[in-house]
């Protein structure tokens, strides 16, 4: 089992008022950014990337968003950089890239390949369509986003193993002259994971390219749906997917008491957490969504993880309560805990819940998450406890429960039964027993 | 108000079906629908009715005809309409555009002003605004967008037959499909031409009419403005208290300027 | 005086027939790069930058080249990020940034701004319009270079002052929603140094925007010549131009030894050095250089240190390998030329820094940079460093002071207001004395 620590990089100096008034962090003014205290947390989520490496964890996650505060991480590649000497021996696990929003994907292939080569091929390179607010700050072309993305997948993956120098000539990029001189350590090229929120598009896509898929903190039913439809894929491409194929991102909240640790999750919700991410117009922009994603997305409305999905009731936006809206927020704190949206505890009283997740999705790749504006010193108490004490007790279910990682068993090297039905990964008879 | 009296026809363009709402009598009038799609059966299409016959086709990717992946931008557009004038023999045929339609007649006449009979252009995106910007109809709602295309989106009967009520399920995926191909092809520069203003000079002798609101929220006035000074011998009329508009604000002078520049 | 330390991180493994026969480094195919090679070399040079940190070293200069074994910095970016974090005190000096050939300027703007932040405000950026193979290598139409380089220039220093979100509709670039929530530590903004091989308009940019501009190793003559049009300039508008406002970067090469360091600087060479950057077709593509710069270049067609102006040399790619050899003897042959000129300056730390008080006398520039290249063996930069560092560099900071030569940290460039005519800068004078000497 691969096992990982995740966090946004969120700016939180600023007034919470500003998020919940737009039902968005996207958006709000850079005004509210002041950059001593931006440069201060910046470094001290390095530091913790670099403390994750000496704890033990085995990849440490970035991602990226832009315009925003959730997330400093505007080009996570300079993170990356940064992390490929700073530590010595985890994985950088970038989920992911949003290619269609670079405009110049050879260059990102060059930036990842240096990356590769300076951390000594300890790099996980993922792609993302962004989310739509990115398209909206990089002024991408929604309409061309998958266009992009694939394009963009199929150029970078060519730099890094055709011969130059080769010529591109594609419908959205146009190159006459590829042979960059510097290319990953790691041959034929990094390996490669993909994040998402459950798009069965991507999935599909994914399971085509036998790669791992990480769903991010999604409701455990629809994500076990998603996984039955990479498993079916994946037989259609004649091989079975198994625990490699699969990841997870779990927030958790853990402290030396249980009081402490549910303060710390409270905190995860500030300015309505994910599910104020960015307006929906904003997450979806035109051209965005197929047809099909757009009819997934209307029936998973009731999952409050999902951002662009308010929590808040509709009639409370008109009257621009704020203290109302704040209040429709944090209560459904324990709605979220109960689904195990949000675990909470100490390192003992987690363990459970944690193994419960790991029992019905099965996923040989785990994610810690944590977030929201907690002191600096229960941060890291939380990230000492996860790594001295939790890690190890999720290693030893990861063993008992055969969860592979890709490291382990390479994806789609698994033969397919010779009836050449696939085998279920996960496990809604777990999932039932909640 | 009668009912719509339009029949949608089906027409081969290529490989592509292209769907065609036809109603009306006399003279072809070739109506080139916005951004947001064709709305539906106004005052001023029922005034016309009786002296023209309108040809509404729908653009490609807006919904009913299917997406031409070819059509990159509104010149792609305006090629593909070209041929479709040209081969049902249409030429030259006078043409009505309404804000992104009205910058399709005005790419296609920059094109070849023969094809055109005359020009009516309303609202038409196309030209960067000398004074502001175009709203930007991708960061707000669909429904936002509508609303704020009119001066008074609360009061106006035209308005809400088209767009008042609760938004239907079928409203809504028009909408999204308007928007989606609307990115396809003006998406950056963001609902211009960078060249339009000095291709415009290949329009003169085109009897041309540009009809604005002269508070456009969305097409600021100083593009018609421009568009009048760019097309030599082009006349402007405004209309005041009036958005963007005109045929749904002021349709009764609506009409009249148009039928009065078409007679 | 700001003293920096500067090298192109080439790959050197590359076969250096493989750049004779084509008189260019960049096209070679990337068949030749063996990645263990380049990972190993690549840490190395950052090693390098990182022992210049605590050798008291002012700055570590990076510059960026894409397609070519010349330089591994295709994202120097990622190297300034390394650095942000892993050195403590020199200041992170760009130079430049290829700004037309990123086709999203919003995020470079990101980018930096988050390497500031990293690096606790010790970032200098710097524009470069780029190689003319960068705009092949990254597909930018040359055409439109200039303006791309204006627009994105324009564009970025806007995202980082001007309060978002706002809109952007240029003639290159368009945003609707500009509105980073990373921005730079420095207020306004990081300072921004411009660097260059001497084209006007770039120095009259540069005077009108009050940035330092660093002269890279061009020959002393036509810099000085530039230095002054930059002077003019500034006190057209009404400032006049010190050291602080210029900048030039040195090829030395200094060991215990005579012998070694001459050793060096021939390895400075290696398959014809800058000369062999790339071809001149593929250095000034189409509508890249403007008619001015153009005709400048043709006029220095006799600079050995401009890429792509082979002349005197051979007139033709090599048909043979007799051909290719003789090439690579005329190539090596003009080593004392380089020396002669000052465009390479080889010895122990003792007889190096008279050469070095020349060239500050003439120059004065706020702003020195070391330039060490070539495949020499690690140990032997590393000493090379060592000495520059512990002997050379104390030197030059007494000199500095001695001549008054203000860097851009002591002395705001353009701070110093002048009406009517400004005086000229640098010591053209001397130049023929060294010559002679």
């Amino acid at each position: 089992m691969h096992i990982m620590w995740f966090t946004e990089r969120a700016y939180h100096y600023l007034p919470e008022e500003e998020v919940l008034k737009r039902r968005s962090f996207f958006g709000v003014p850079n005004t509210f950014f002041d950059a001593e205290k931006g440069a201060k947390l910046l470094n001290q989520y390095l530091d913790e990337k670099i403390y994750s490496d000496e704890l033990g964890f085995d990849g440490v996650m970035l991602n990226e968003h832009h315009g925003t505060p959730f997330c400093m991480g505007a080009v996570m590649d300079v993170e990356a950089a940064v992390l490929a000497r700073a530590t010595k021996r985890v994985k950088i696990v970038l989920l992911g890239n949003p290619i269609p929003t670079v405009a110049n994907p050879l260059r990102l292939a060059e930036e990842l390949a240096m990356i590769d080569m300076i951390s000594g091929g300890r790099l996980v390179p993922g792609w993302v369509r962004g989310a739509g607010s990115e398209q909206l700050a990089n002024n991408a072309n929604p309409a061309y986003n998958r266009e992009y993305f694939d394009e963009a997948h199929d150029l970078i993956m060519a730099a890094w193993t055709k011969p130059g120098p080769f010529r591109w000539e594609g419908k959205h990029f146009h190159y006459r002259f590829v042979n960059p001189w510097v290319l990953p350590l790691q041959k034929p090229h990094p390996p490669i994971w993909i994040p998402g929120l459950i798009s069965p598009e991507t999935v599909k896509w994914c399971a085509a390219h036998k790669y791992p898929y990480v769903a991010l903190a999604t409701m455990l039913k629809p994500t076990l749906e998603m996984w039955d439809l990479y498993t079916n894929e994946a037989a259609a491409h004649g091989y079975q997917a198994g625990p490699e194929n699969f990841g997870y991102l779990q927030p958790i909240f853990v402290h030396e008491t249980e009081e402490k640790a549910d303060e710390l999750g409270r905190n995860f919700l500030f300015g309505g957490g994910f599910a104020n991410f960015a307006r929906p117009e904003w997450m979806f922009p035109p051209g965005y969504n197929s047809k099909e994603a757009t009819r997934r997305l209307a029936s998973l409305y009731a999952n409050p993880n999902l951002p662009g999905k308010t929590l808040v009731p509709r009639h409370l936006h008109s009257m621009n309560d704020i203290a109302a809206i704040k209040k429709a927020v944090y209560d459904n704190y324990d709605t979220a805990k109960e689904s195990l949206q949000i675990i909470t505890g100490t390192p003992k009283s987690v363990m459970p819940k944690l193994r419960h997740v790991l029992e019905v999705l099965r996923p040989g790749i785990f994610s810690f998450w944590l977030d929201g504006p907690a002191p600096r010193a229960d941060r890291m108490t939380c990230l000492r406890l996860l790594g001295t004490e939790v890690l190890p007790a999720v290693r030893e279910i990861g063993k008992e429960l055969g969860l592979a990682d890709p490291f382990q068993v390479a994806p789609g090297s698994r033969p397919l039964a010779a009836s050449g039905r696939p085998e279920r990964v996960g496990s809604p008879r777990a999932l039932g027993a909640n | 108000m009668a009912e719509s009296i339009l029949k949608e026809e089906t027409f081969r363009v290529g490989e592509t079906e292209l769907r065609v709402l036809k109603g009306g009598q006399g003279k072809p009038l070739l109506v080139l629908h916005g951004e947001m799609g064709f709305p539906g059966w106004l005052q001023w299409e029922e005034a016309m009715a009786k002296k023209r016959t309108l040809w509404i086709p729908l653009h490609p990717g807006f919904g009913k005809t299917p997406m031409a992946s070819w059509i990159m931008n509104v010149r792609d557009l305006g090629a593909f309409y070209s041929r479709f004038i040209r081969e049902q023999k249409l030429t030259p045929v006078d043409v009505i555009g309404f804000s992104l339609g009205g910058w399709l007649a005005a790419e296609m006449a920059a094109a070849n002003s023969g094809q055109f009979g005359k020009m009516i252009l309303v609202g038409a995106t196309g030209l960067r605004p000398p004074t502001g910007e175009i709203m930007d109809m991708f960061t707000v709602t669909a429904r936002g967008y509508v609303n704020a295309n009119v001066l008074d989106s609360q009061h106006n009967p035209e308005f809400a037959k088209l767009f008042g009520g609760e938004q239907t399920p079928e409203q809504y995926e028009a909408w999204e499909e308007a928007r989606a191909e609307t990115a396809r092809i003006a998406w950056a520069p963001y609902m211009y031409t960078q060249s339009m203003s000095e291709l415009l000079a290949n329009v003169a002798g085109l009897p041309t009419l540009i009809l604005w609101g002269k508070q456009d929220p969305v097409v600021p006035l100083s593009a018609g403005e421009m568009y009048h000074q760019k097309i030599v011998g082009s006349k402007l009329v405004t209309f005041d208290n009036c958005g963007h508009m005109p045929a749904v604000e002021k349709p009764a002078e609506f009409i009249k300027a148009v039928e009065s520049f078409l007679d | 005086m700001h003293i920096m330390f500067f090298t192109e991180r080439a790959y050197h493994a590359v076969p250096e027939d493989e750049v004779f026969k084509r008189r260019s480094f960049f096209g070679v195919p990337n068949k030749f790069f063996d990645a263990p090679t380049g990972a190993r070399l690549l840490n190395e040079y950052i090693d390098e930058k990182i022992y210049c940190d605590e050798l008291g070293f002012d700055g570590l200069m990076l510059n960026e080249h894409h397609g070519t074994p010349f330089c591994m910095g295709a994202v120097m970016d990622v190297e300034a990020a390394v650095l942000a974090r892993a050195t403590k005190r020199a200041k992170i000096v760009l130079l430049g940034n290829p700004i037309p050939t990123v086709s999203n300027p919003l995020r470079m703007a990101e980018e930096l701004a988050m390497i500031d932040m990293i690096s606790g405000g010790r970032l200098v950026p710097g524009w470069v319009r780029g190689a003319g193979s960068e705009q092949l290598a990254n597909n930018a139409n040359p055409a439109y270079n200039r303006e791309y380089f204006d627009e994105a220039h324009d564009l970025i220093l806007a995202a980082w002052t001007k309060p978002g979100p706002f809109r952007w509709e240029g003639k290159h670039f368009h945003y609707r929603f500009v509105n980073p929530w990373v921005l730079p530590l420095q207020k306004p903004h990081p300072p921004i140094w411009i660097p260059g091989l001497i084209s006007p308009e770039t120095v009259k940019w540069c005077a009108q925007h009050r940035y330092p501009y660093v002269a890279l190793a061009t020959l002393l003559g036509p810099t000085l010549e530039m230095f002054n049009m930059y002077a003019k300039i500034a006190g057209d508008l009404g400032y006049q131009a010190g050291p602080e406002n210029f900048g030039y970067l040195q090829p030395v090469f200094c060991a215990d030894t005579e012998e070694k360091a001459e050793e060096m600087g021939k390895n400075f060479l290696f398959g014809g050095g800058f000369a062999h950057f790339a071809r001149p077709e593929w250095m000034f593509p189409p509508g890249y250089n403007s008619k001015e710069a153009t005709r400048r270049l043709a006029a220095q067609a006799a600079n050995p240190n401009l890429p792509g102006q082979i002349t005197g040399i051979m007139d033709h790619d090599p048909v043979d390998d007799a051909d290719l050899q003789k090439l690579k003897k005329q190539l090596y042959d003009t080593y004392p030329q380089w020396l002669k000129q000052s465009q390479m300056i080889t010895g122990t730390p003792k007889t190096i820094v008279p050469k070095l008080r020349h060239v500050l006398e003439v120059l004065r520039p706020g702003i020195f940079s070391f330039w060490l290249d070539g495949p020499s063996p690690l140990k032997d930069r590393r000493r090379c460093v060592e000495l520059l560092g512990k002997e050379v560099v104390p030197a030059l900071r007494d000199i500095g002071k001695e001549l008054g030569l203000e860097d851009p940290f002591t002395r705001t460039p353009g701070s110093v207001k002048v009406s009517g005519k400004a005086e000229p800068v640098g010591r053209p004078e001397l130049i023929g004395e060294a010559m002679s000497a």
